[in-house]
């Protein structure tokens, strides 16, 4: 029976493939020929195909930035983890009405520009800013936090900005636990501590998975936020601006774009892998 | 705490008092008081949404009750949490954690009560060669079969020698022949452990062939409670007579005591009953198929009728009738056939009876 449904889906597939058309036209021209072009491009140089290459990896300065992006990412991915979780876990045990509220609340932010956003940060977090001046008025602090030129404040926002997409997907894994799991895990004698470490985290791993990967991708090729909000610091994709748009070196740029692209997709791949593992030993799929 | 391994005989004794579940202005469970002895298997059986489930999670502690208590070998279990109990369940679609293998399953409860790792190792290889599914130890439960996953559901909620096993519709997702194997399965469980267990069905037959007694439940009230014979023999109502086997149940128009009881039904038919049962009272009689007797059987009895076979089913070992009488009364005969039997025909009249003791007066 099995057999005959996959048929006729995957023959209802083929019949209608035309429909990616549309996505097609739109993706080819203005996503995939350009990549072409941008990988084609990072192969050129004056002494040899990989010239660029050498030069981003025997740059110590490009290493750091590389090194410092991907330190960021994890910062960012751990620490939204650690904040989503329990928001998603409350949100995921609420009535189903007060739930959608809060789901609807958790995409609020959404509505405005990151761009302002970060700008709303930077006064935030200003040594002369509200944040500062409130914690000096109770008397918490003596002296003015310093928060913006030295990441502290990028990692802030950029943790604000990504919640909900650590958030969402935790809350749909949540809400494929069956209940009776955590039950069962109560009657055989599981405390509410063990119930969620044995049990409950466990099954909700796929979710964090999937939040994780998306956040610490997408926080690879932040930009906005970094130049904003960085300080003396730089991040992979303001490099990579540099080099493309006031050095005019696209070689070069084009090198780092491919190089993040490529460890990018490395870290895809490890996580399918690691998905797949899961799976076929019968656990979590 | 824990004891060693090896078979203990002590089940504890259960009493359900008064207990009581309202989800404001529904009664989920209407103030129920039951008995189970130590070592005792009960059934609990009723049509879907009459209040057994919610029992039962009153009992696990995953429902509070609005009033009542619970004793387990005396001492109330209501006030401690549910992992605290010391009670084994089983649930319907199993809950076995799918990221754990069959041992990792089975070990979880002794690992949750500190146990040490030897004996954990020892008593999951005793629990699983009591199920015999040593050589799954390693599986995920994703690729056991529906009847290995009810095997390892049981044992991990045997192995701590829980004070009391409760079962929640556990064959409900089975096939007809594995359910029959594993009701053998679950008996011999049970009694090799002397475990007391609390079961819920909605299956009858189920529930009397594991059970020693049976409760009915309807609209959250516990209607009647006997042994599976008590209750088909002698149900109290309509709906016990009907939930549990097949009964033929007509309104009784008029009935006299006396050691000459009578009874008139709907459409004027009038038969003799037992005093004992007149005694009782009720607006209805109800006779079982296999007590109505047809042919010369019938001859020899007080109340003997004519009527015409308006319906003949052989099924594999038996014989079900549909008799219907002038007055209009429609009855249910079953009859066993063996050498010789006689087998009666759609259209037919014939004679049909049944003895007075037959009939039982309910409500």
């Amino acid at each position: 029976m099995g057999g005959h449904l996959e048929k006729r889906r995957s023959r209802g597939l083929n019949g209608h493939l035309w429909l990616l058309l549309p996505a097609a036209f739109l993706i080819l021209p203005f996503f995939v020929w350009p990549s072409v072009l941008i990988i084609g491009k990072s192969f050129s140089g004056d002494t040899g195909p990989l010239e660029q290459y050498r030069i981003v990896f025997a740059s110590p300065g490009i290493r750091t930035v590389m090194a410092y992006t991907f330190y960021v990412s994890a910062v960012v991915t751990g620490i939204t983890l650690v904040i989503g979780y329990p928001v998603a876990f409350v949100v995921t045990h609420l009535p189903k009405k007060i739930a959608a509220i809060c789901v609807a609340l958790i995409f609020l932010p959404f509505w405005v520009s990151t761009v302002i956003r970060t700008f709303a940060w930077m006064i935030i977090l200003a040594r002369k800013g509200p944040l500062n001046e409130s914690l000096l008025a109770i008397g918490i602090l003596s002296q003015p936090l310093r928060l913006l030129d030295n990441g502290v404040g990028m990692i802030l926002a950029m943790v604000y900005i990504q919640i909900p997409f650590m958030v969402i997907p935790l809350i749909n894994t949540m809400r494929t636990i069956d209940p009776s799991y955590m039950r069962a895990a109560a009657i055989l004698g599981a405390n509410p501590f063990w119930q969620i470490v044995r049990v409950y985290f466990p099954l909700s791993l796929p979710g964090a998975m999937v939040g994780s990967i998306l956040v610490f991708i997408s926080s690879l090729g932040f930009f906005v936020t970094p130049s904003l909000l960085g300080g003396s610091r730089t991040m992979l994709s303001i490099l990579i601006n540099q080099q493309a748009s006031r050095l005019l070196n696209w070689p070069l740029a084009s090198a780092l774009a491919t190089v993040a692209l490529v460890l990018t997709a490395a870290l895809f791949l490890i996580y399918k892998m690691v998905r797949r593992a899961a799976a076929t030993s019968g656990g979590i799929a | 705490m824990m004891m060693g391994i090896g078979k203990i005989k002590a089940g504890c004794a259960v009493a359900i008092r008064e207990l009581t579940k309202e989800y404001y202005p529904i009664v989920a469970v209407a103030p129920t008081s039951v008995d189970v002895a130590s070592g005792g298997f009960f059934a609990i059986i009723g049509p879907s949404g009459s209040g057994k489930s919610t029992l039962l999670g009153i009992l696990a502690g995953y429902v509070q009750p609005t009033a009542g208590r619970v004793e387990v070998n005396g001492k109330d279990i209501l006030s401690e949490p549910m992992y605290r109990r010391n009670i084994g369940m089983v649930f319907q679609n199993y809950a076995l954690f799918p990221h754990m293998t069959v041992a990792e399953n089975i070990a979880f409860p002794l690992k949750m009560r500190g146990l040490q790792k030897s004996e954990v190792t020892e008593r999951v290889r005793h629990s699983l060669a009591m199920v015999r599914l040593e050589q799954y130890r390693d599986r995920k439960p994703g690729m056991l079969s529906g009847g290995q996953q009810q095997r390892v559901a049981l044992a991990r909620a045997a192995i701590y020698q829980p004070s009391l096993l409760l079962m929640d519709e556990p064959l409900g997702a089975l096939d007809k022949n594995l359910r029959d194997e594993m009701q053998e399965e679950i008996k011999r469980f049970q009694q090799e452990l002397g475990i007391t267990v609390i079961y819920v069905t909605h299956d009858q037959q189920e529930a009397a062939f594991l059970a020693d007694r049976i409760g009915i439940m309807k609209d959250g009230a516990m209607v009647q409670i006997g042994t599976p014979r008590e209750l088909y023999e002698r149900p109290t109502s309509r709906f016990v007579a009907g939930f549990l086997g097949e009964a033929s149940v007509f309104a009784i128009t008029g009935l006299s005591a006396g050691s000459e009881a009578s009874a008139t039904i709907e459409g004027g038919l009038s038969m003799r009953i037992n005093p004992a049962n007149a005694a009782r009272g009720g607006k209805y009689v109800c006779i079982r198929p296999e007590n109505v007797m047809i042919g010369q059987e019938a001859a020899r009895l007080p109340n003997v009728y004519e009527g015409v076979i308006t319906e003949s089913l052989y099924t594999a070992g038996s014989v079900r009738y549909r008799i219907t009488a002038p007055a209009g009364q429609s009855l249910v005969s079953r009859a066993l056939p063996h050498t010789g039997f006689q087998l009666y025909e759609t259209g037919r009249t014939v004679k049909f009876g049944w003895s007075p003791d037959d009939v039982c007066v309910i409500n």
